[in-house]
C-alpha cells in the first residue's frame, strides 16, 4: 500500500516557488482574513470552534487545545496574557523553524485570532536563543501587522487592542516546558513551577491567567476559523483530528518534514515510501516516533491494540511497528508517543548503547537541577552509558540504570523527570542484549581503559 | 547548565554608548508589567554589542531593571548562551546531539578544532590561538532533517560533510 498524499494545511506555502515571508505576499494569499472573521465573531463562539475542531497540542503532551482555554477562572479579573512557545528544542523537531523562518505571518495571524477569543491585549512568542535570524524575521513581520493596523490599538475598529513582542531564550532545553517558560520570561532562572496550583491557565505570567501553546497549535487556530471547528475535525481521525508535521531525521534517504492527516499513515509507509527507505539498503533498527523523550520502539516487536469494527464494537488486533498509524491515540497505545512529532530513525549498523549514551549526555547536560532524582539521576544515567561505551563498566551496570531511571520517574516538579528517564528505561527494556554485552565487554577490560578520558575526542561516541 | 564556562567575571570597564541605551529603553518597553521580564533581552543585547558579559554588565543592566546585581549574576551562569569570557571572532557552534551524530557531527567538530586549532576542553568552547575562531559543541539546533548542522554566528548551516563545506563555513565568519 503506498502512502497517502501530504496534505499541506500549515505547511501549505513553505517552500512554494515565489513565496516570501512580507505582508504583501502574505495578503496576496488571503491573509489576515481569518482575523477579521475572527473579529465579527463572539469570544466564546471561537474557543466552541476549536473545542469542536478536536484540535490537540501540537508542542508535545497533545492537549486539548480547545479544553485548556476554557480553564481560564470564568470569575477571573485579572489580565489574561498569551504565549506562544517556540522554544522548539526537544531533539528530532525542526517543524516550527520552518513556520516561524518561512511563513512568520501564518503565526502571527493564529495568535491575534487566540488573543481575542481569550480576551488577552498581550502576548509574546518565546522563541528560543539559537533561532536569531528567526527573531528578526518575527519583529519584521510583527512591525508590518501594526503597520496594517492588525496589532496595536482598536484592531481593524473592532475596539480590541493587541500587542505581541519576541522574547529570546538562550539555549536552555527547559525553557520549552511551560512554567519554566514562563519564569524565565519573568527575567529569572527557568525553574519549573510546581503543578498544583501553578496552572498556568490559572497563575501563569505574573500570576495572572496564561495560555501557553505552541507554534504549530496557534497556526492551527487560523484554519479553524476558515473551515469551521466541524470541517476541520473531518481531517484525520476520531480524538486525532486536523493535520500534524512529522519531522523525519536519522538513517533514511529522504528525511525532512512533511504534513499529514493525523492518523492517515502508518510508520512504514512514512518511513519506506515517503522517505525512500533506510539508508544505503539497510535494515530498519529503532525508531524514536515524538523527540528523544519518547520510548523507543524496535523492528519486528508486536503490538496488541484495539480496532473499531463496522458494528462499532472493539476488537483486539496484532499490529507490526511498520503498521502503527501515526496518531496520538496509536502511538500511545504501543507503549510510546507522539510527543513534538519529531521521528528519529536508525538501522541496523547502530550501537544502541552508544544512542543511549547520546541521549543521556542531553539530559544530563538539561535538567534544571531543582529535582534531586532528576539532577542525580540524569548524570548518573550519563556517566554509566558513557562507561559502557568506553570499555569500562561493570557487569551489574544495566540493572543500576534501570533502578536509577526507575526512581526519576513521578518523583519530580516537571515532566523532564519522565523525558530523561523514559529513553533509558525503553533502550533497557527493547535491547536488553546489547547492554548486557557491552557491559560483559566492559568488565573483561575493567581496570584497563581503553581511551584516555582527558580526550573527549576519542571518547566521543563515535556513531558514524 | 553549562560545563567548562569560567564564574569569574571580567573587571574589563567600558563607555556606554547613548545609542546603546535608546536600544536597551525601547527593549524594556515591550515589558509594561514587569521591567525584570527584560533581563534576558537586555544580556542579549549586551552580548550582541560588546562580545561577552562583564562584572560591568551584570551591574550595570541590573541597575537599569532596578534589581540586585544577583539577580543578573543568577542567569549569566544559569543559561549556556552567555559568555563571560571574549569568544573569536568567528563563532561556530556544532550541533552534538543524536540527529547530528548519527550523521557524523562528532567528527564534524573535529576537524573544525584541527583545521582551527582550536584548543581546550571539547565540553566547553574551544578557541584557536589566533584568536579568529572559537568551537563549540551544542544540543540540538532544530534543523536534525539536514544533520549534521552547524551555526557560524547567526547563519545555519545544514548537511556539513565535505571539507569543501567546512571551508565554507570557517570562510562565512572572516
Ligand atoms: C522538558 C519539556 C520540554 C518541552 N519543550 C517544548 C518545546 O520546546 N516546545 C513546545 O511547544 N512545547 C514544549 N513542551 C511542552 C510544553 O510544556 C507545553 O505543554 C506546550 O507548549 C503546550 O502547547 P500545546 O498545548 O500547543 O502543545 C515541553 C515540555 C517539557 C516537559
Ligand atoms: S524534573 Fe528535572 S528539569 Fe524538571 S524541575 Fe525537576 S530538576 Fe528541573
Ligand atoms: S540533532 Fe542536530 S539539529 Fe537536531
Amino acid at each position: 500500500m503506498t502512502a497517502p498524499k501530504e496534505t499541506r494545511l500549515i505547511l501549505e506555502h513553505v517552500d512554494q516557488p515565489g513565496y516570501t515571508t512580507d505582508i504583501d505576499c502574505y495578503l496576496r494569499h488571503g491573509g489576515y482574513e481569518q482575523l477579521r472573521k475572527a473579529l465579527t465573531m463572539q469570544r466564546a463562539d471561537i474557543i466552541n470552534e476549536v473545542k469542536t475542531s478536536g484540535l490537540r497540542g501540537r508542542g508535545g503532551a497533545g492537549f486539548g487545545c480547545g479544553l485548556k482555554w476554557s480553564f481560564i477562572p470564568p470569575t477571573n479579573t485579572k489580565p489574561v496574557y498569551l504565549i506562544c512557545n517556540a522554544d522548539e528544542s526537544e531533539p528530532g523537531t525542526f517543524k516550527d523553524r520552518q513556520i516561524i523562518h518561512k511563513d512568520p505571518h501564518q503565526l502571527i495571524e493564529g495568535m491575534i485570532i487566540a488573543c481575542y477569543a481569550n480576551n488577552a491585549h498581550l502576548a509574546y512568542i518565546y522563541i528560543r536563543g539559537e533561532f536569531p535570524l528567526g527573531a528578526k524575521i518575527l519583529n519584521r513581520a510583527l512591525d508590518e501587522a501594526r503597520a496594517h493596523n492588525f496589532l496595536g490599538k482598536n484592531i481593524l475598529g473592532s475596539g480590541f487592542d493587541c500587542e505581541i513582542y519576541v522574547h529570546r531564550g538562550a539555549g536552555a532545553y527547559i525553557c520549552g516546558e511551560e512554567t519554566g517558560l514562563i519564569e524565565s520570561l519573568e527575567g529569572k532562572r527557568p525553574y519549573p513551577r510546581i503543578k498544583p496550583p501553578y496552572f498556568p491557565a490559572v497563575f501563569g505570567l505574573y500570576m495572572s491567567p496564561t495560555i501557553v501553546n505552541n507554534v504549530e497549535t496557534l497556526c492551527n487556530v487560523k484554519h479553524i476559523i476558515r473551515m469551521g471547528g466541524a470541517e476541520y475535525a473531518k481531517l484525520g481521525k476520531p480524538n486525532n483530528t486536523g493535520t500534524r508535521i512529522l519531522c523525519v531525521s536519522g538513517d533514511v534517504n529522504k528525511p525532512g518534514y512533511y504534513e499529514f492527516e493525523v492518523g492517515s499513515l502508518t510508520l512504514g509507509q512514512l518511513i519506506h515510501d515517503v522517505c525512500g527507505g533506510i539508508r544505503n539498503g539497510n535494515r530498519l533498527k529503532a525508531v524514536i516516533p515524538g523527540g528523544s523523550s519518547a520510548k523507543v520502539l524496535r523492528a519486528g516487536e508486536k503490538y496488541k491494540i484495539k480496532e473499531k469494527q463496522s458494528d462499532g464494537t472493539l476488537a483486539d488486533k496484532e499490529i507490526t511497528l511498520e503498521d502503527i498509524p501515526m496518531d496520538f491515540d496509536t502511538l500511545a497505545a504501543v507503549g510510546s508517543m507522539a510527543g513534538s512529532g519529531g521521528v528519529i530513525v536508525m538501522d541496523h549498523t547502530r550501537d544502541m548503547v552508544e544512542v543511549l549514551a547520546n541521549i543521556n549526555e542531553f539530559y544530563a547536560h538539561e535538567s534544571c537541577g531543582q529535582c534531586t532524582p532528576c539532577r542525580e539521576g540524569s548524570l548518573w544515567m550519563k556517566k554509566i552509558t558513557h562507561r559502557l561505551t568506553h570499555g569500562q563498566g561493570v557487569a551489574n551496570d544495566p540493572a543500576v540504570l534501570k533502578s536509577v531511571a526507575d526512581n526519576i520517574a513521578g518523583r519530580t516538579i516537571c515532566a523532564f523527570g519522565e523525558a530523561c528517564a523514559w529513553p533509558t528505561q525503553s533502550f533497557l527494556a527493547k535491547f536488553p542484549e546489547e547492554f548486557e554485552q557491552a557491559a560483559k565487554m566492559a568488565s573483561a577490560v575493567n581496570g584497563s581503559p581503553k581511551v584516555d578520558h582527558s580526550k573527549a575526542h576519542d571518547s566521543a561516541v563515535a556513531l558514524a | 547548565m553549562s560545563a567548562a564556562a569560567p564564574i569569574t567575571l571580567s573587571k574589563k570597564e567600558i563607555e556606554i554608548p547613548a545609542d546603546f541605551i535608546a536600544e536597551v529603553d525601547a527593549i524594556i518597553a515591550r515589558y509594561p508589567v514587569s521591567k525584570r521580564s527584560a533581563s534576558l533581552m537586555l544580556l542579549h543585547a549586551w552580548q550582541d554589542r560588546f562580545g561577552y558579559i562583564t562584572q560591568q554588565a551584570v551591574e550595570w543592566v541590573a541597575a537599569k531593571l532596578e534589581l540586585q546585581p544577583v539577580n543578573i549574576y543568577e542567569l549569566v551562569t544559569f543559561y549556556p548562551m552567555f559568555r563571560l569570557e571574549k569568544f573569536g571572532r568567528t563563532h561556530i557552534r556544532v550541533c552534538r546531539t543524536l540527529s547530528c551524530a548519527l550523521a557524523g557531527s562528532y567528527e564534524l567538530h573535529k576537524k573544525f578544532c584541527e583545521k582551527t586549532n582550536a584548543q581546550g576542553d571539547p565540553h566547553g568552547p574551544m578557541h584557536s590561538p589566533d584568536g579568529e575562531y572559537t568551537i563549540e559543541f551544542v544540543e540540538c539546533l532544530a534543523a536534525c532533517g539536514s544533520a549534521p548542522v552547524c551555526m557560524v554566528g547567526d547563519q545555519l548551516f545544514e548537511s556539513v560533510k565535505t571539507d569543501e563545506q567546512i571551508c565554507n563555513c570557517l570562510k562565512h565568519g572572516a
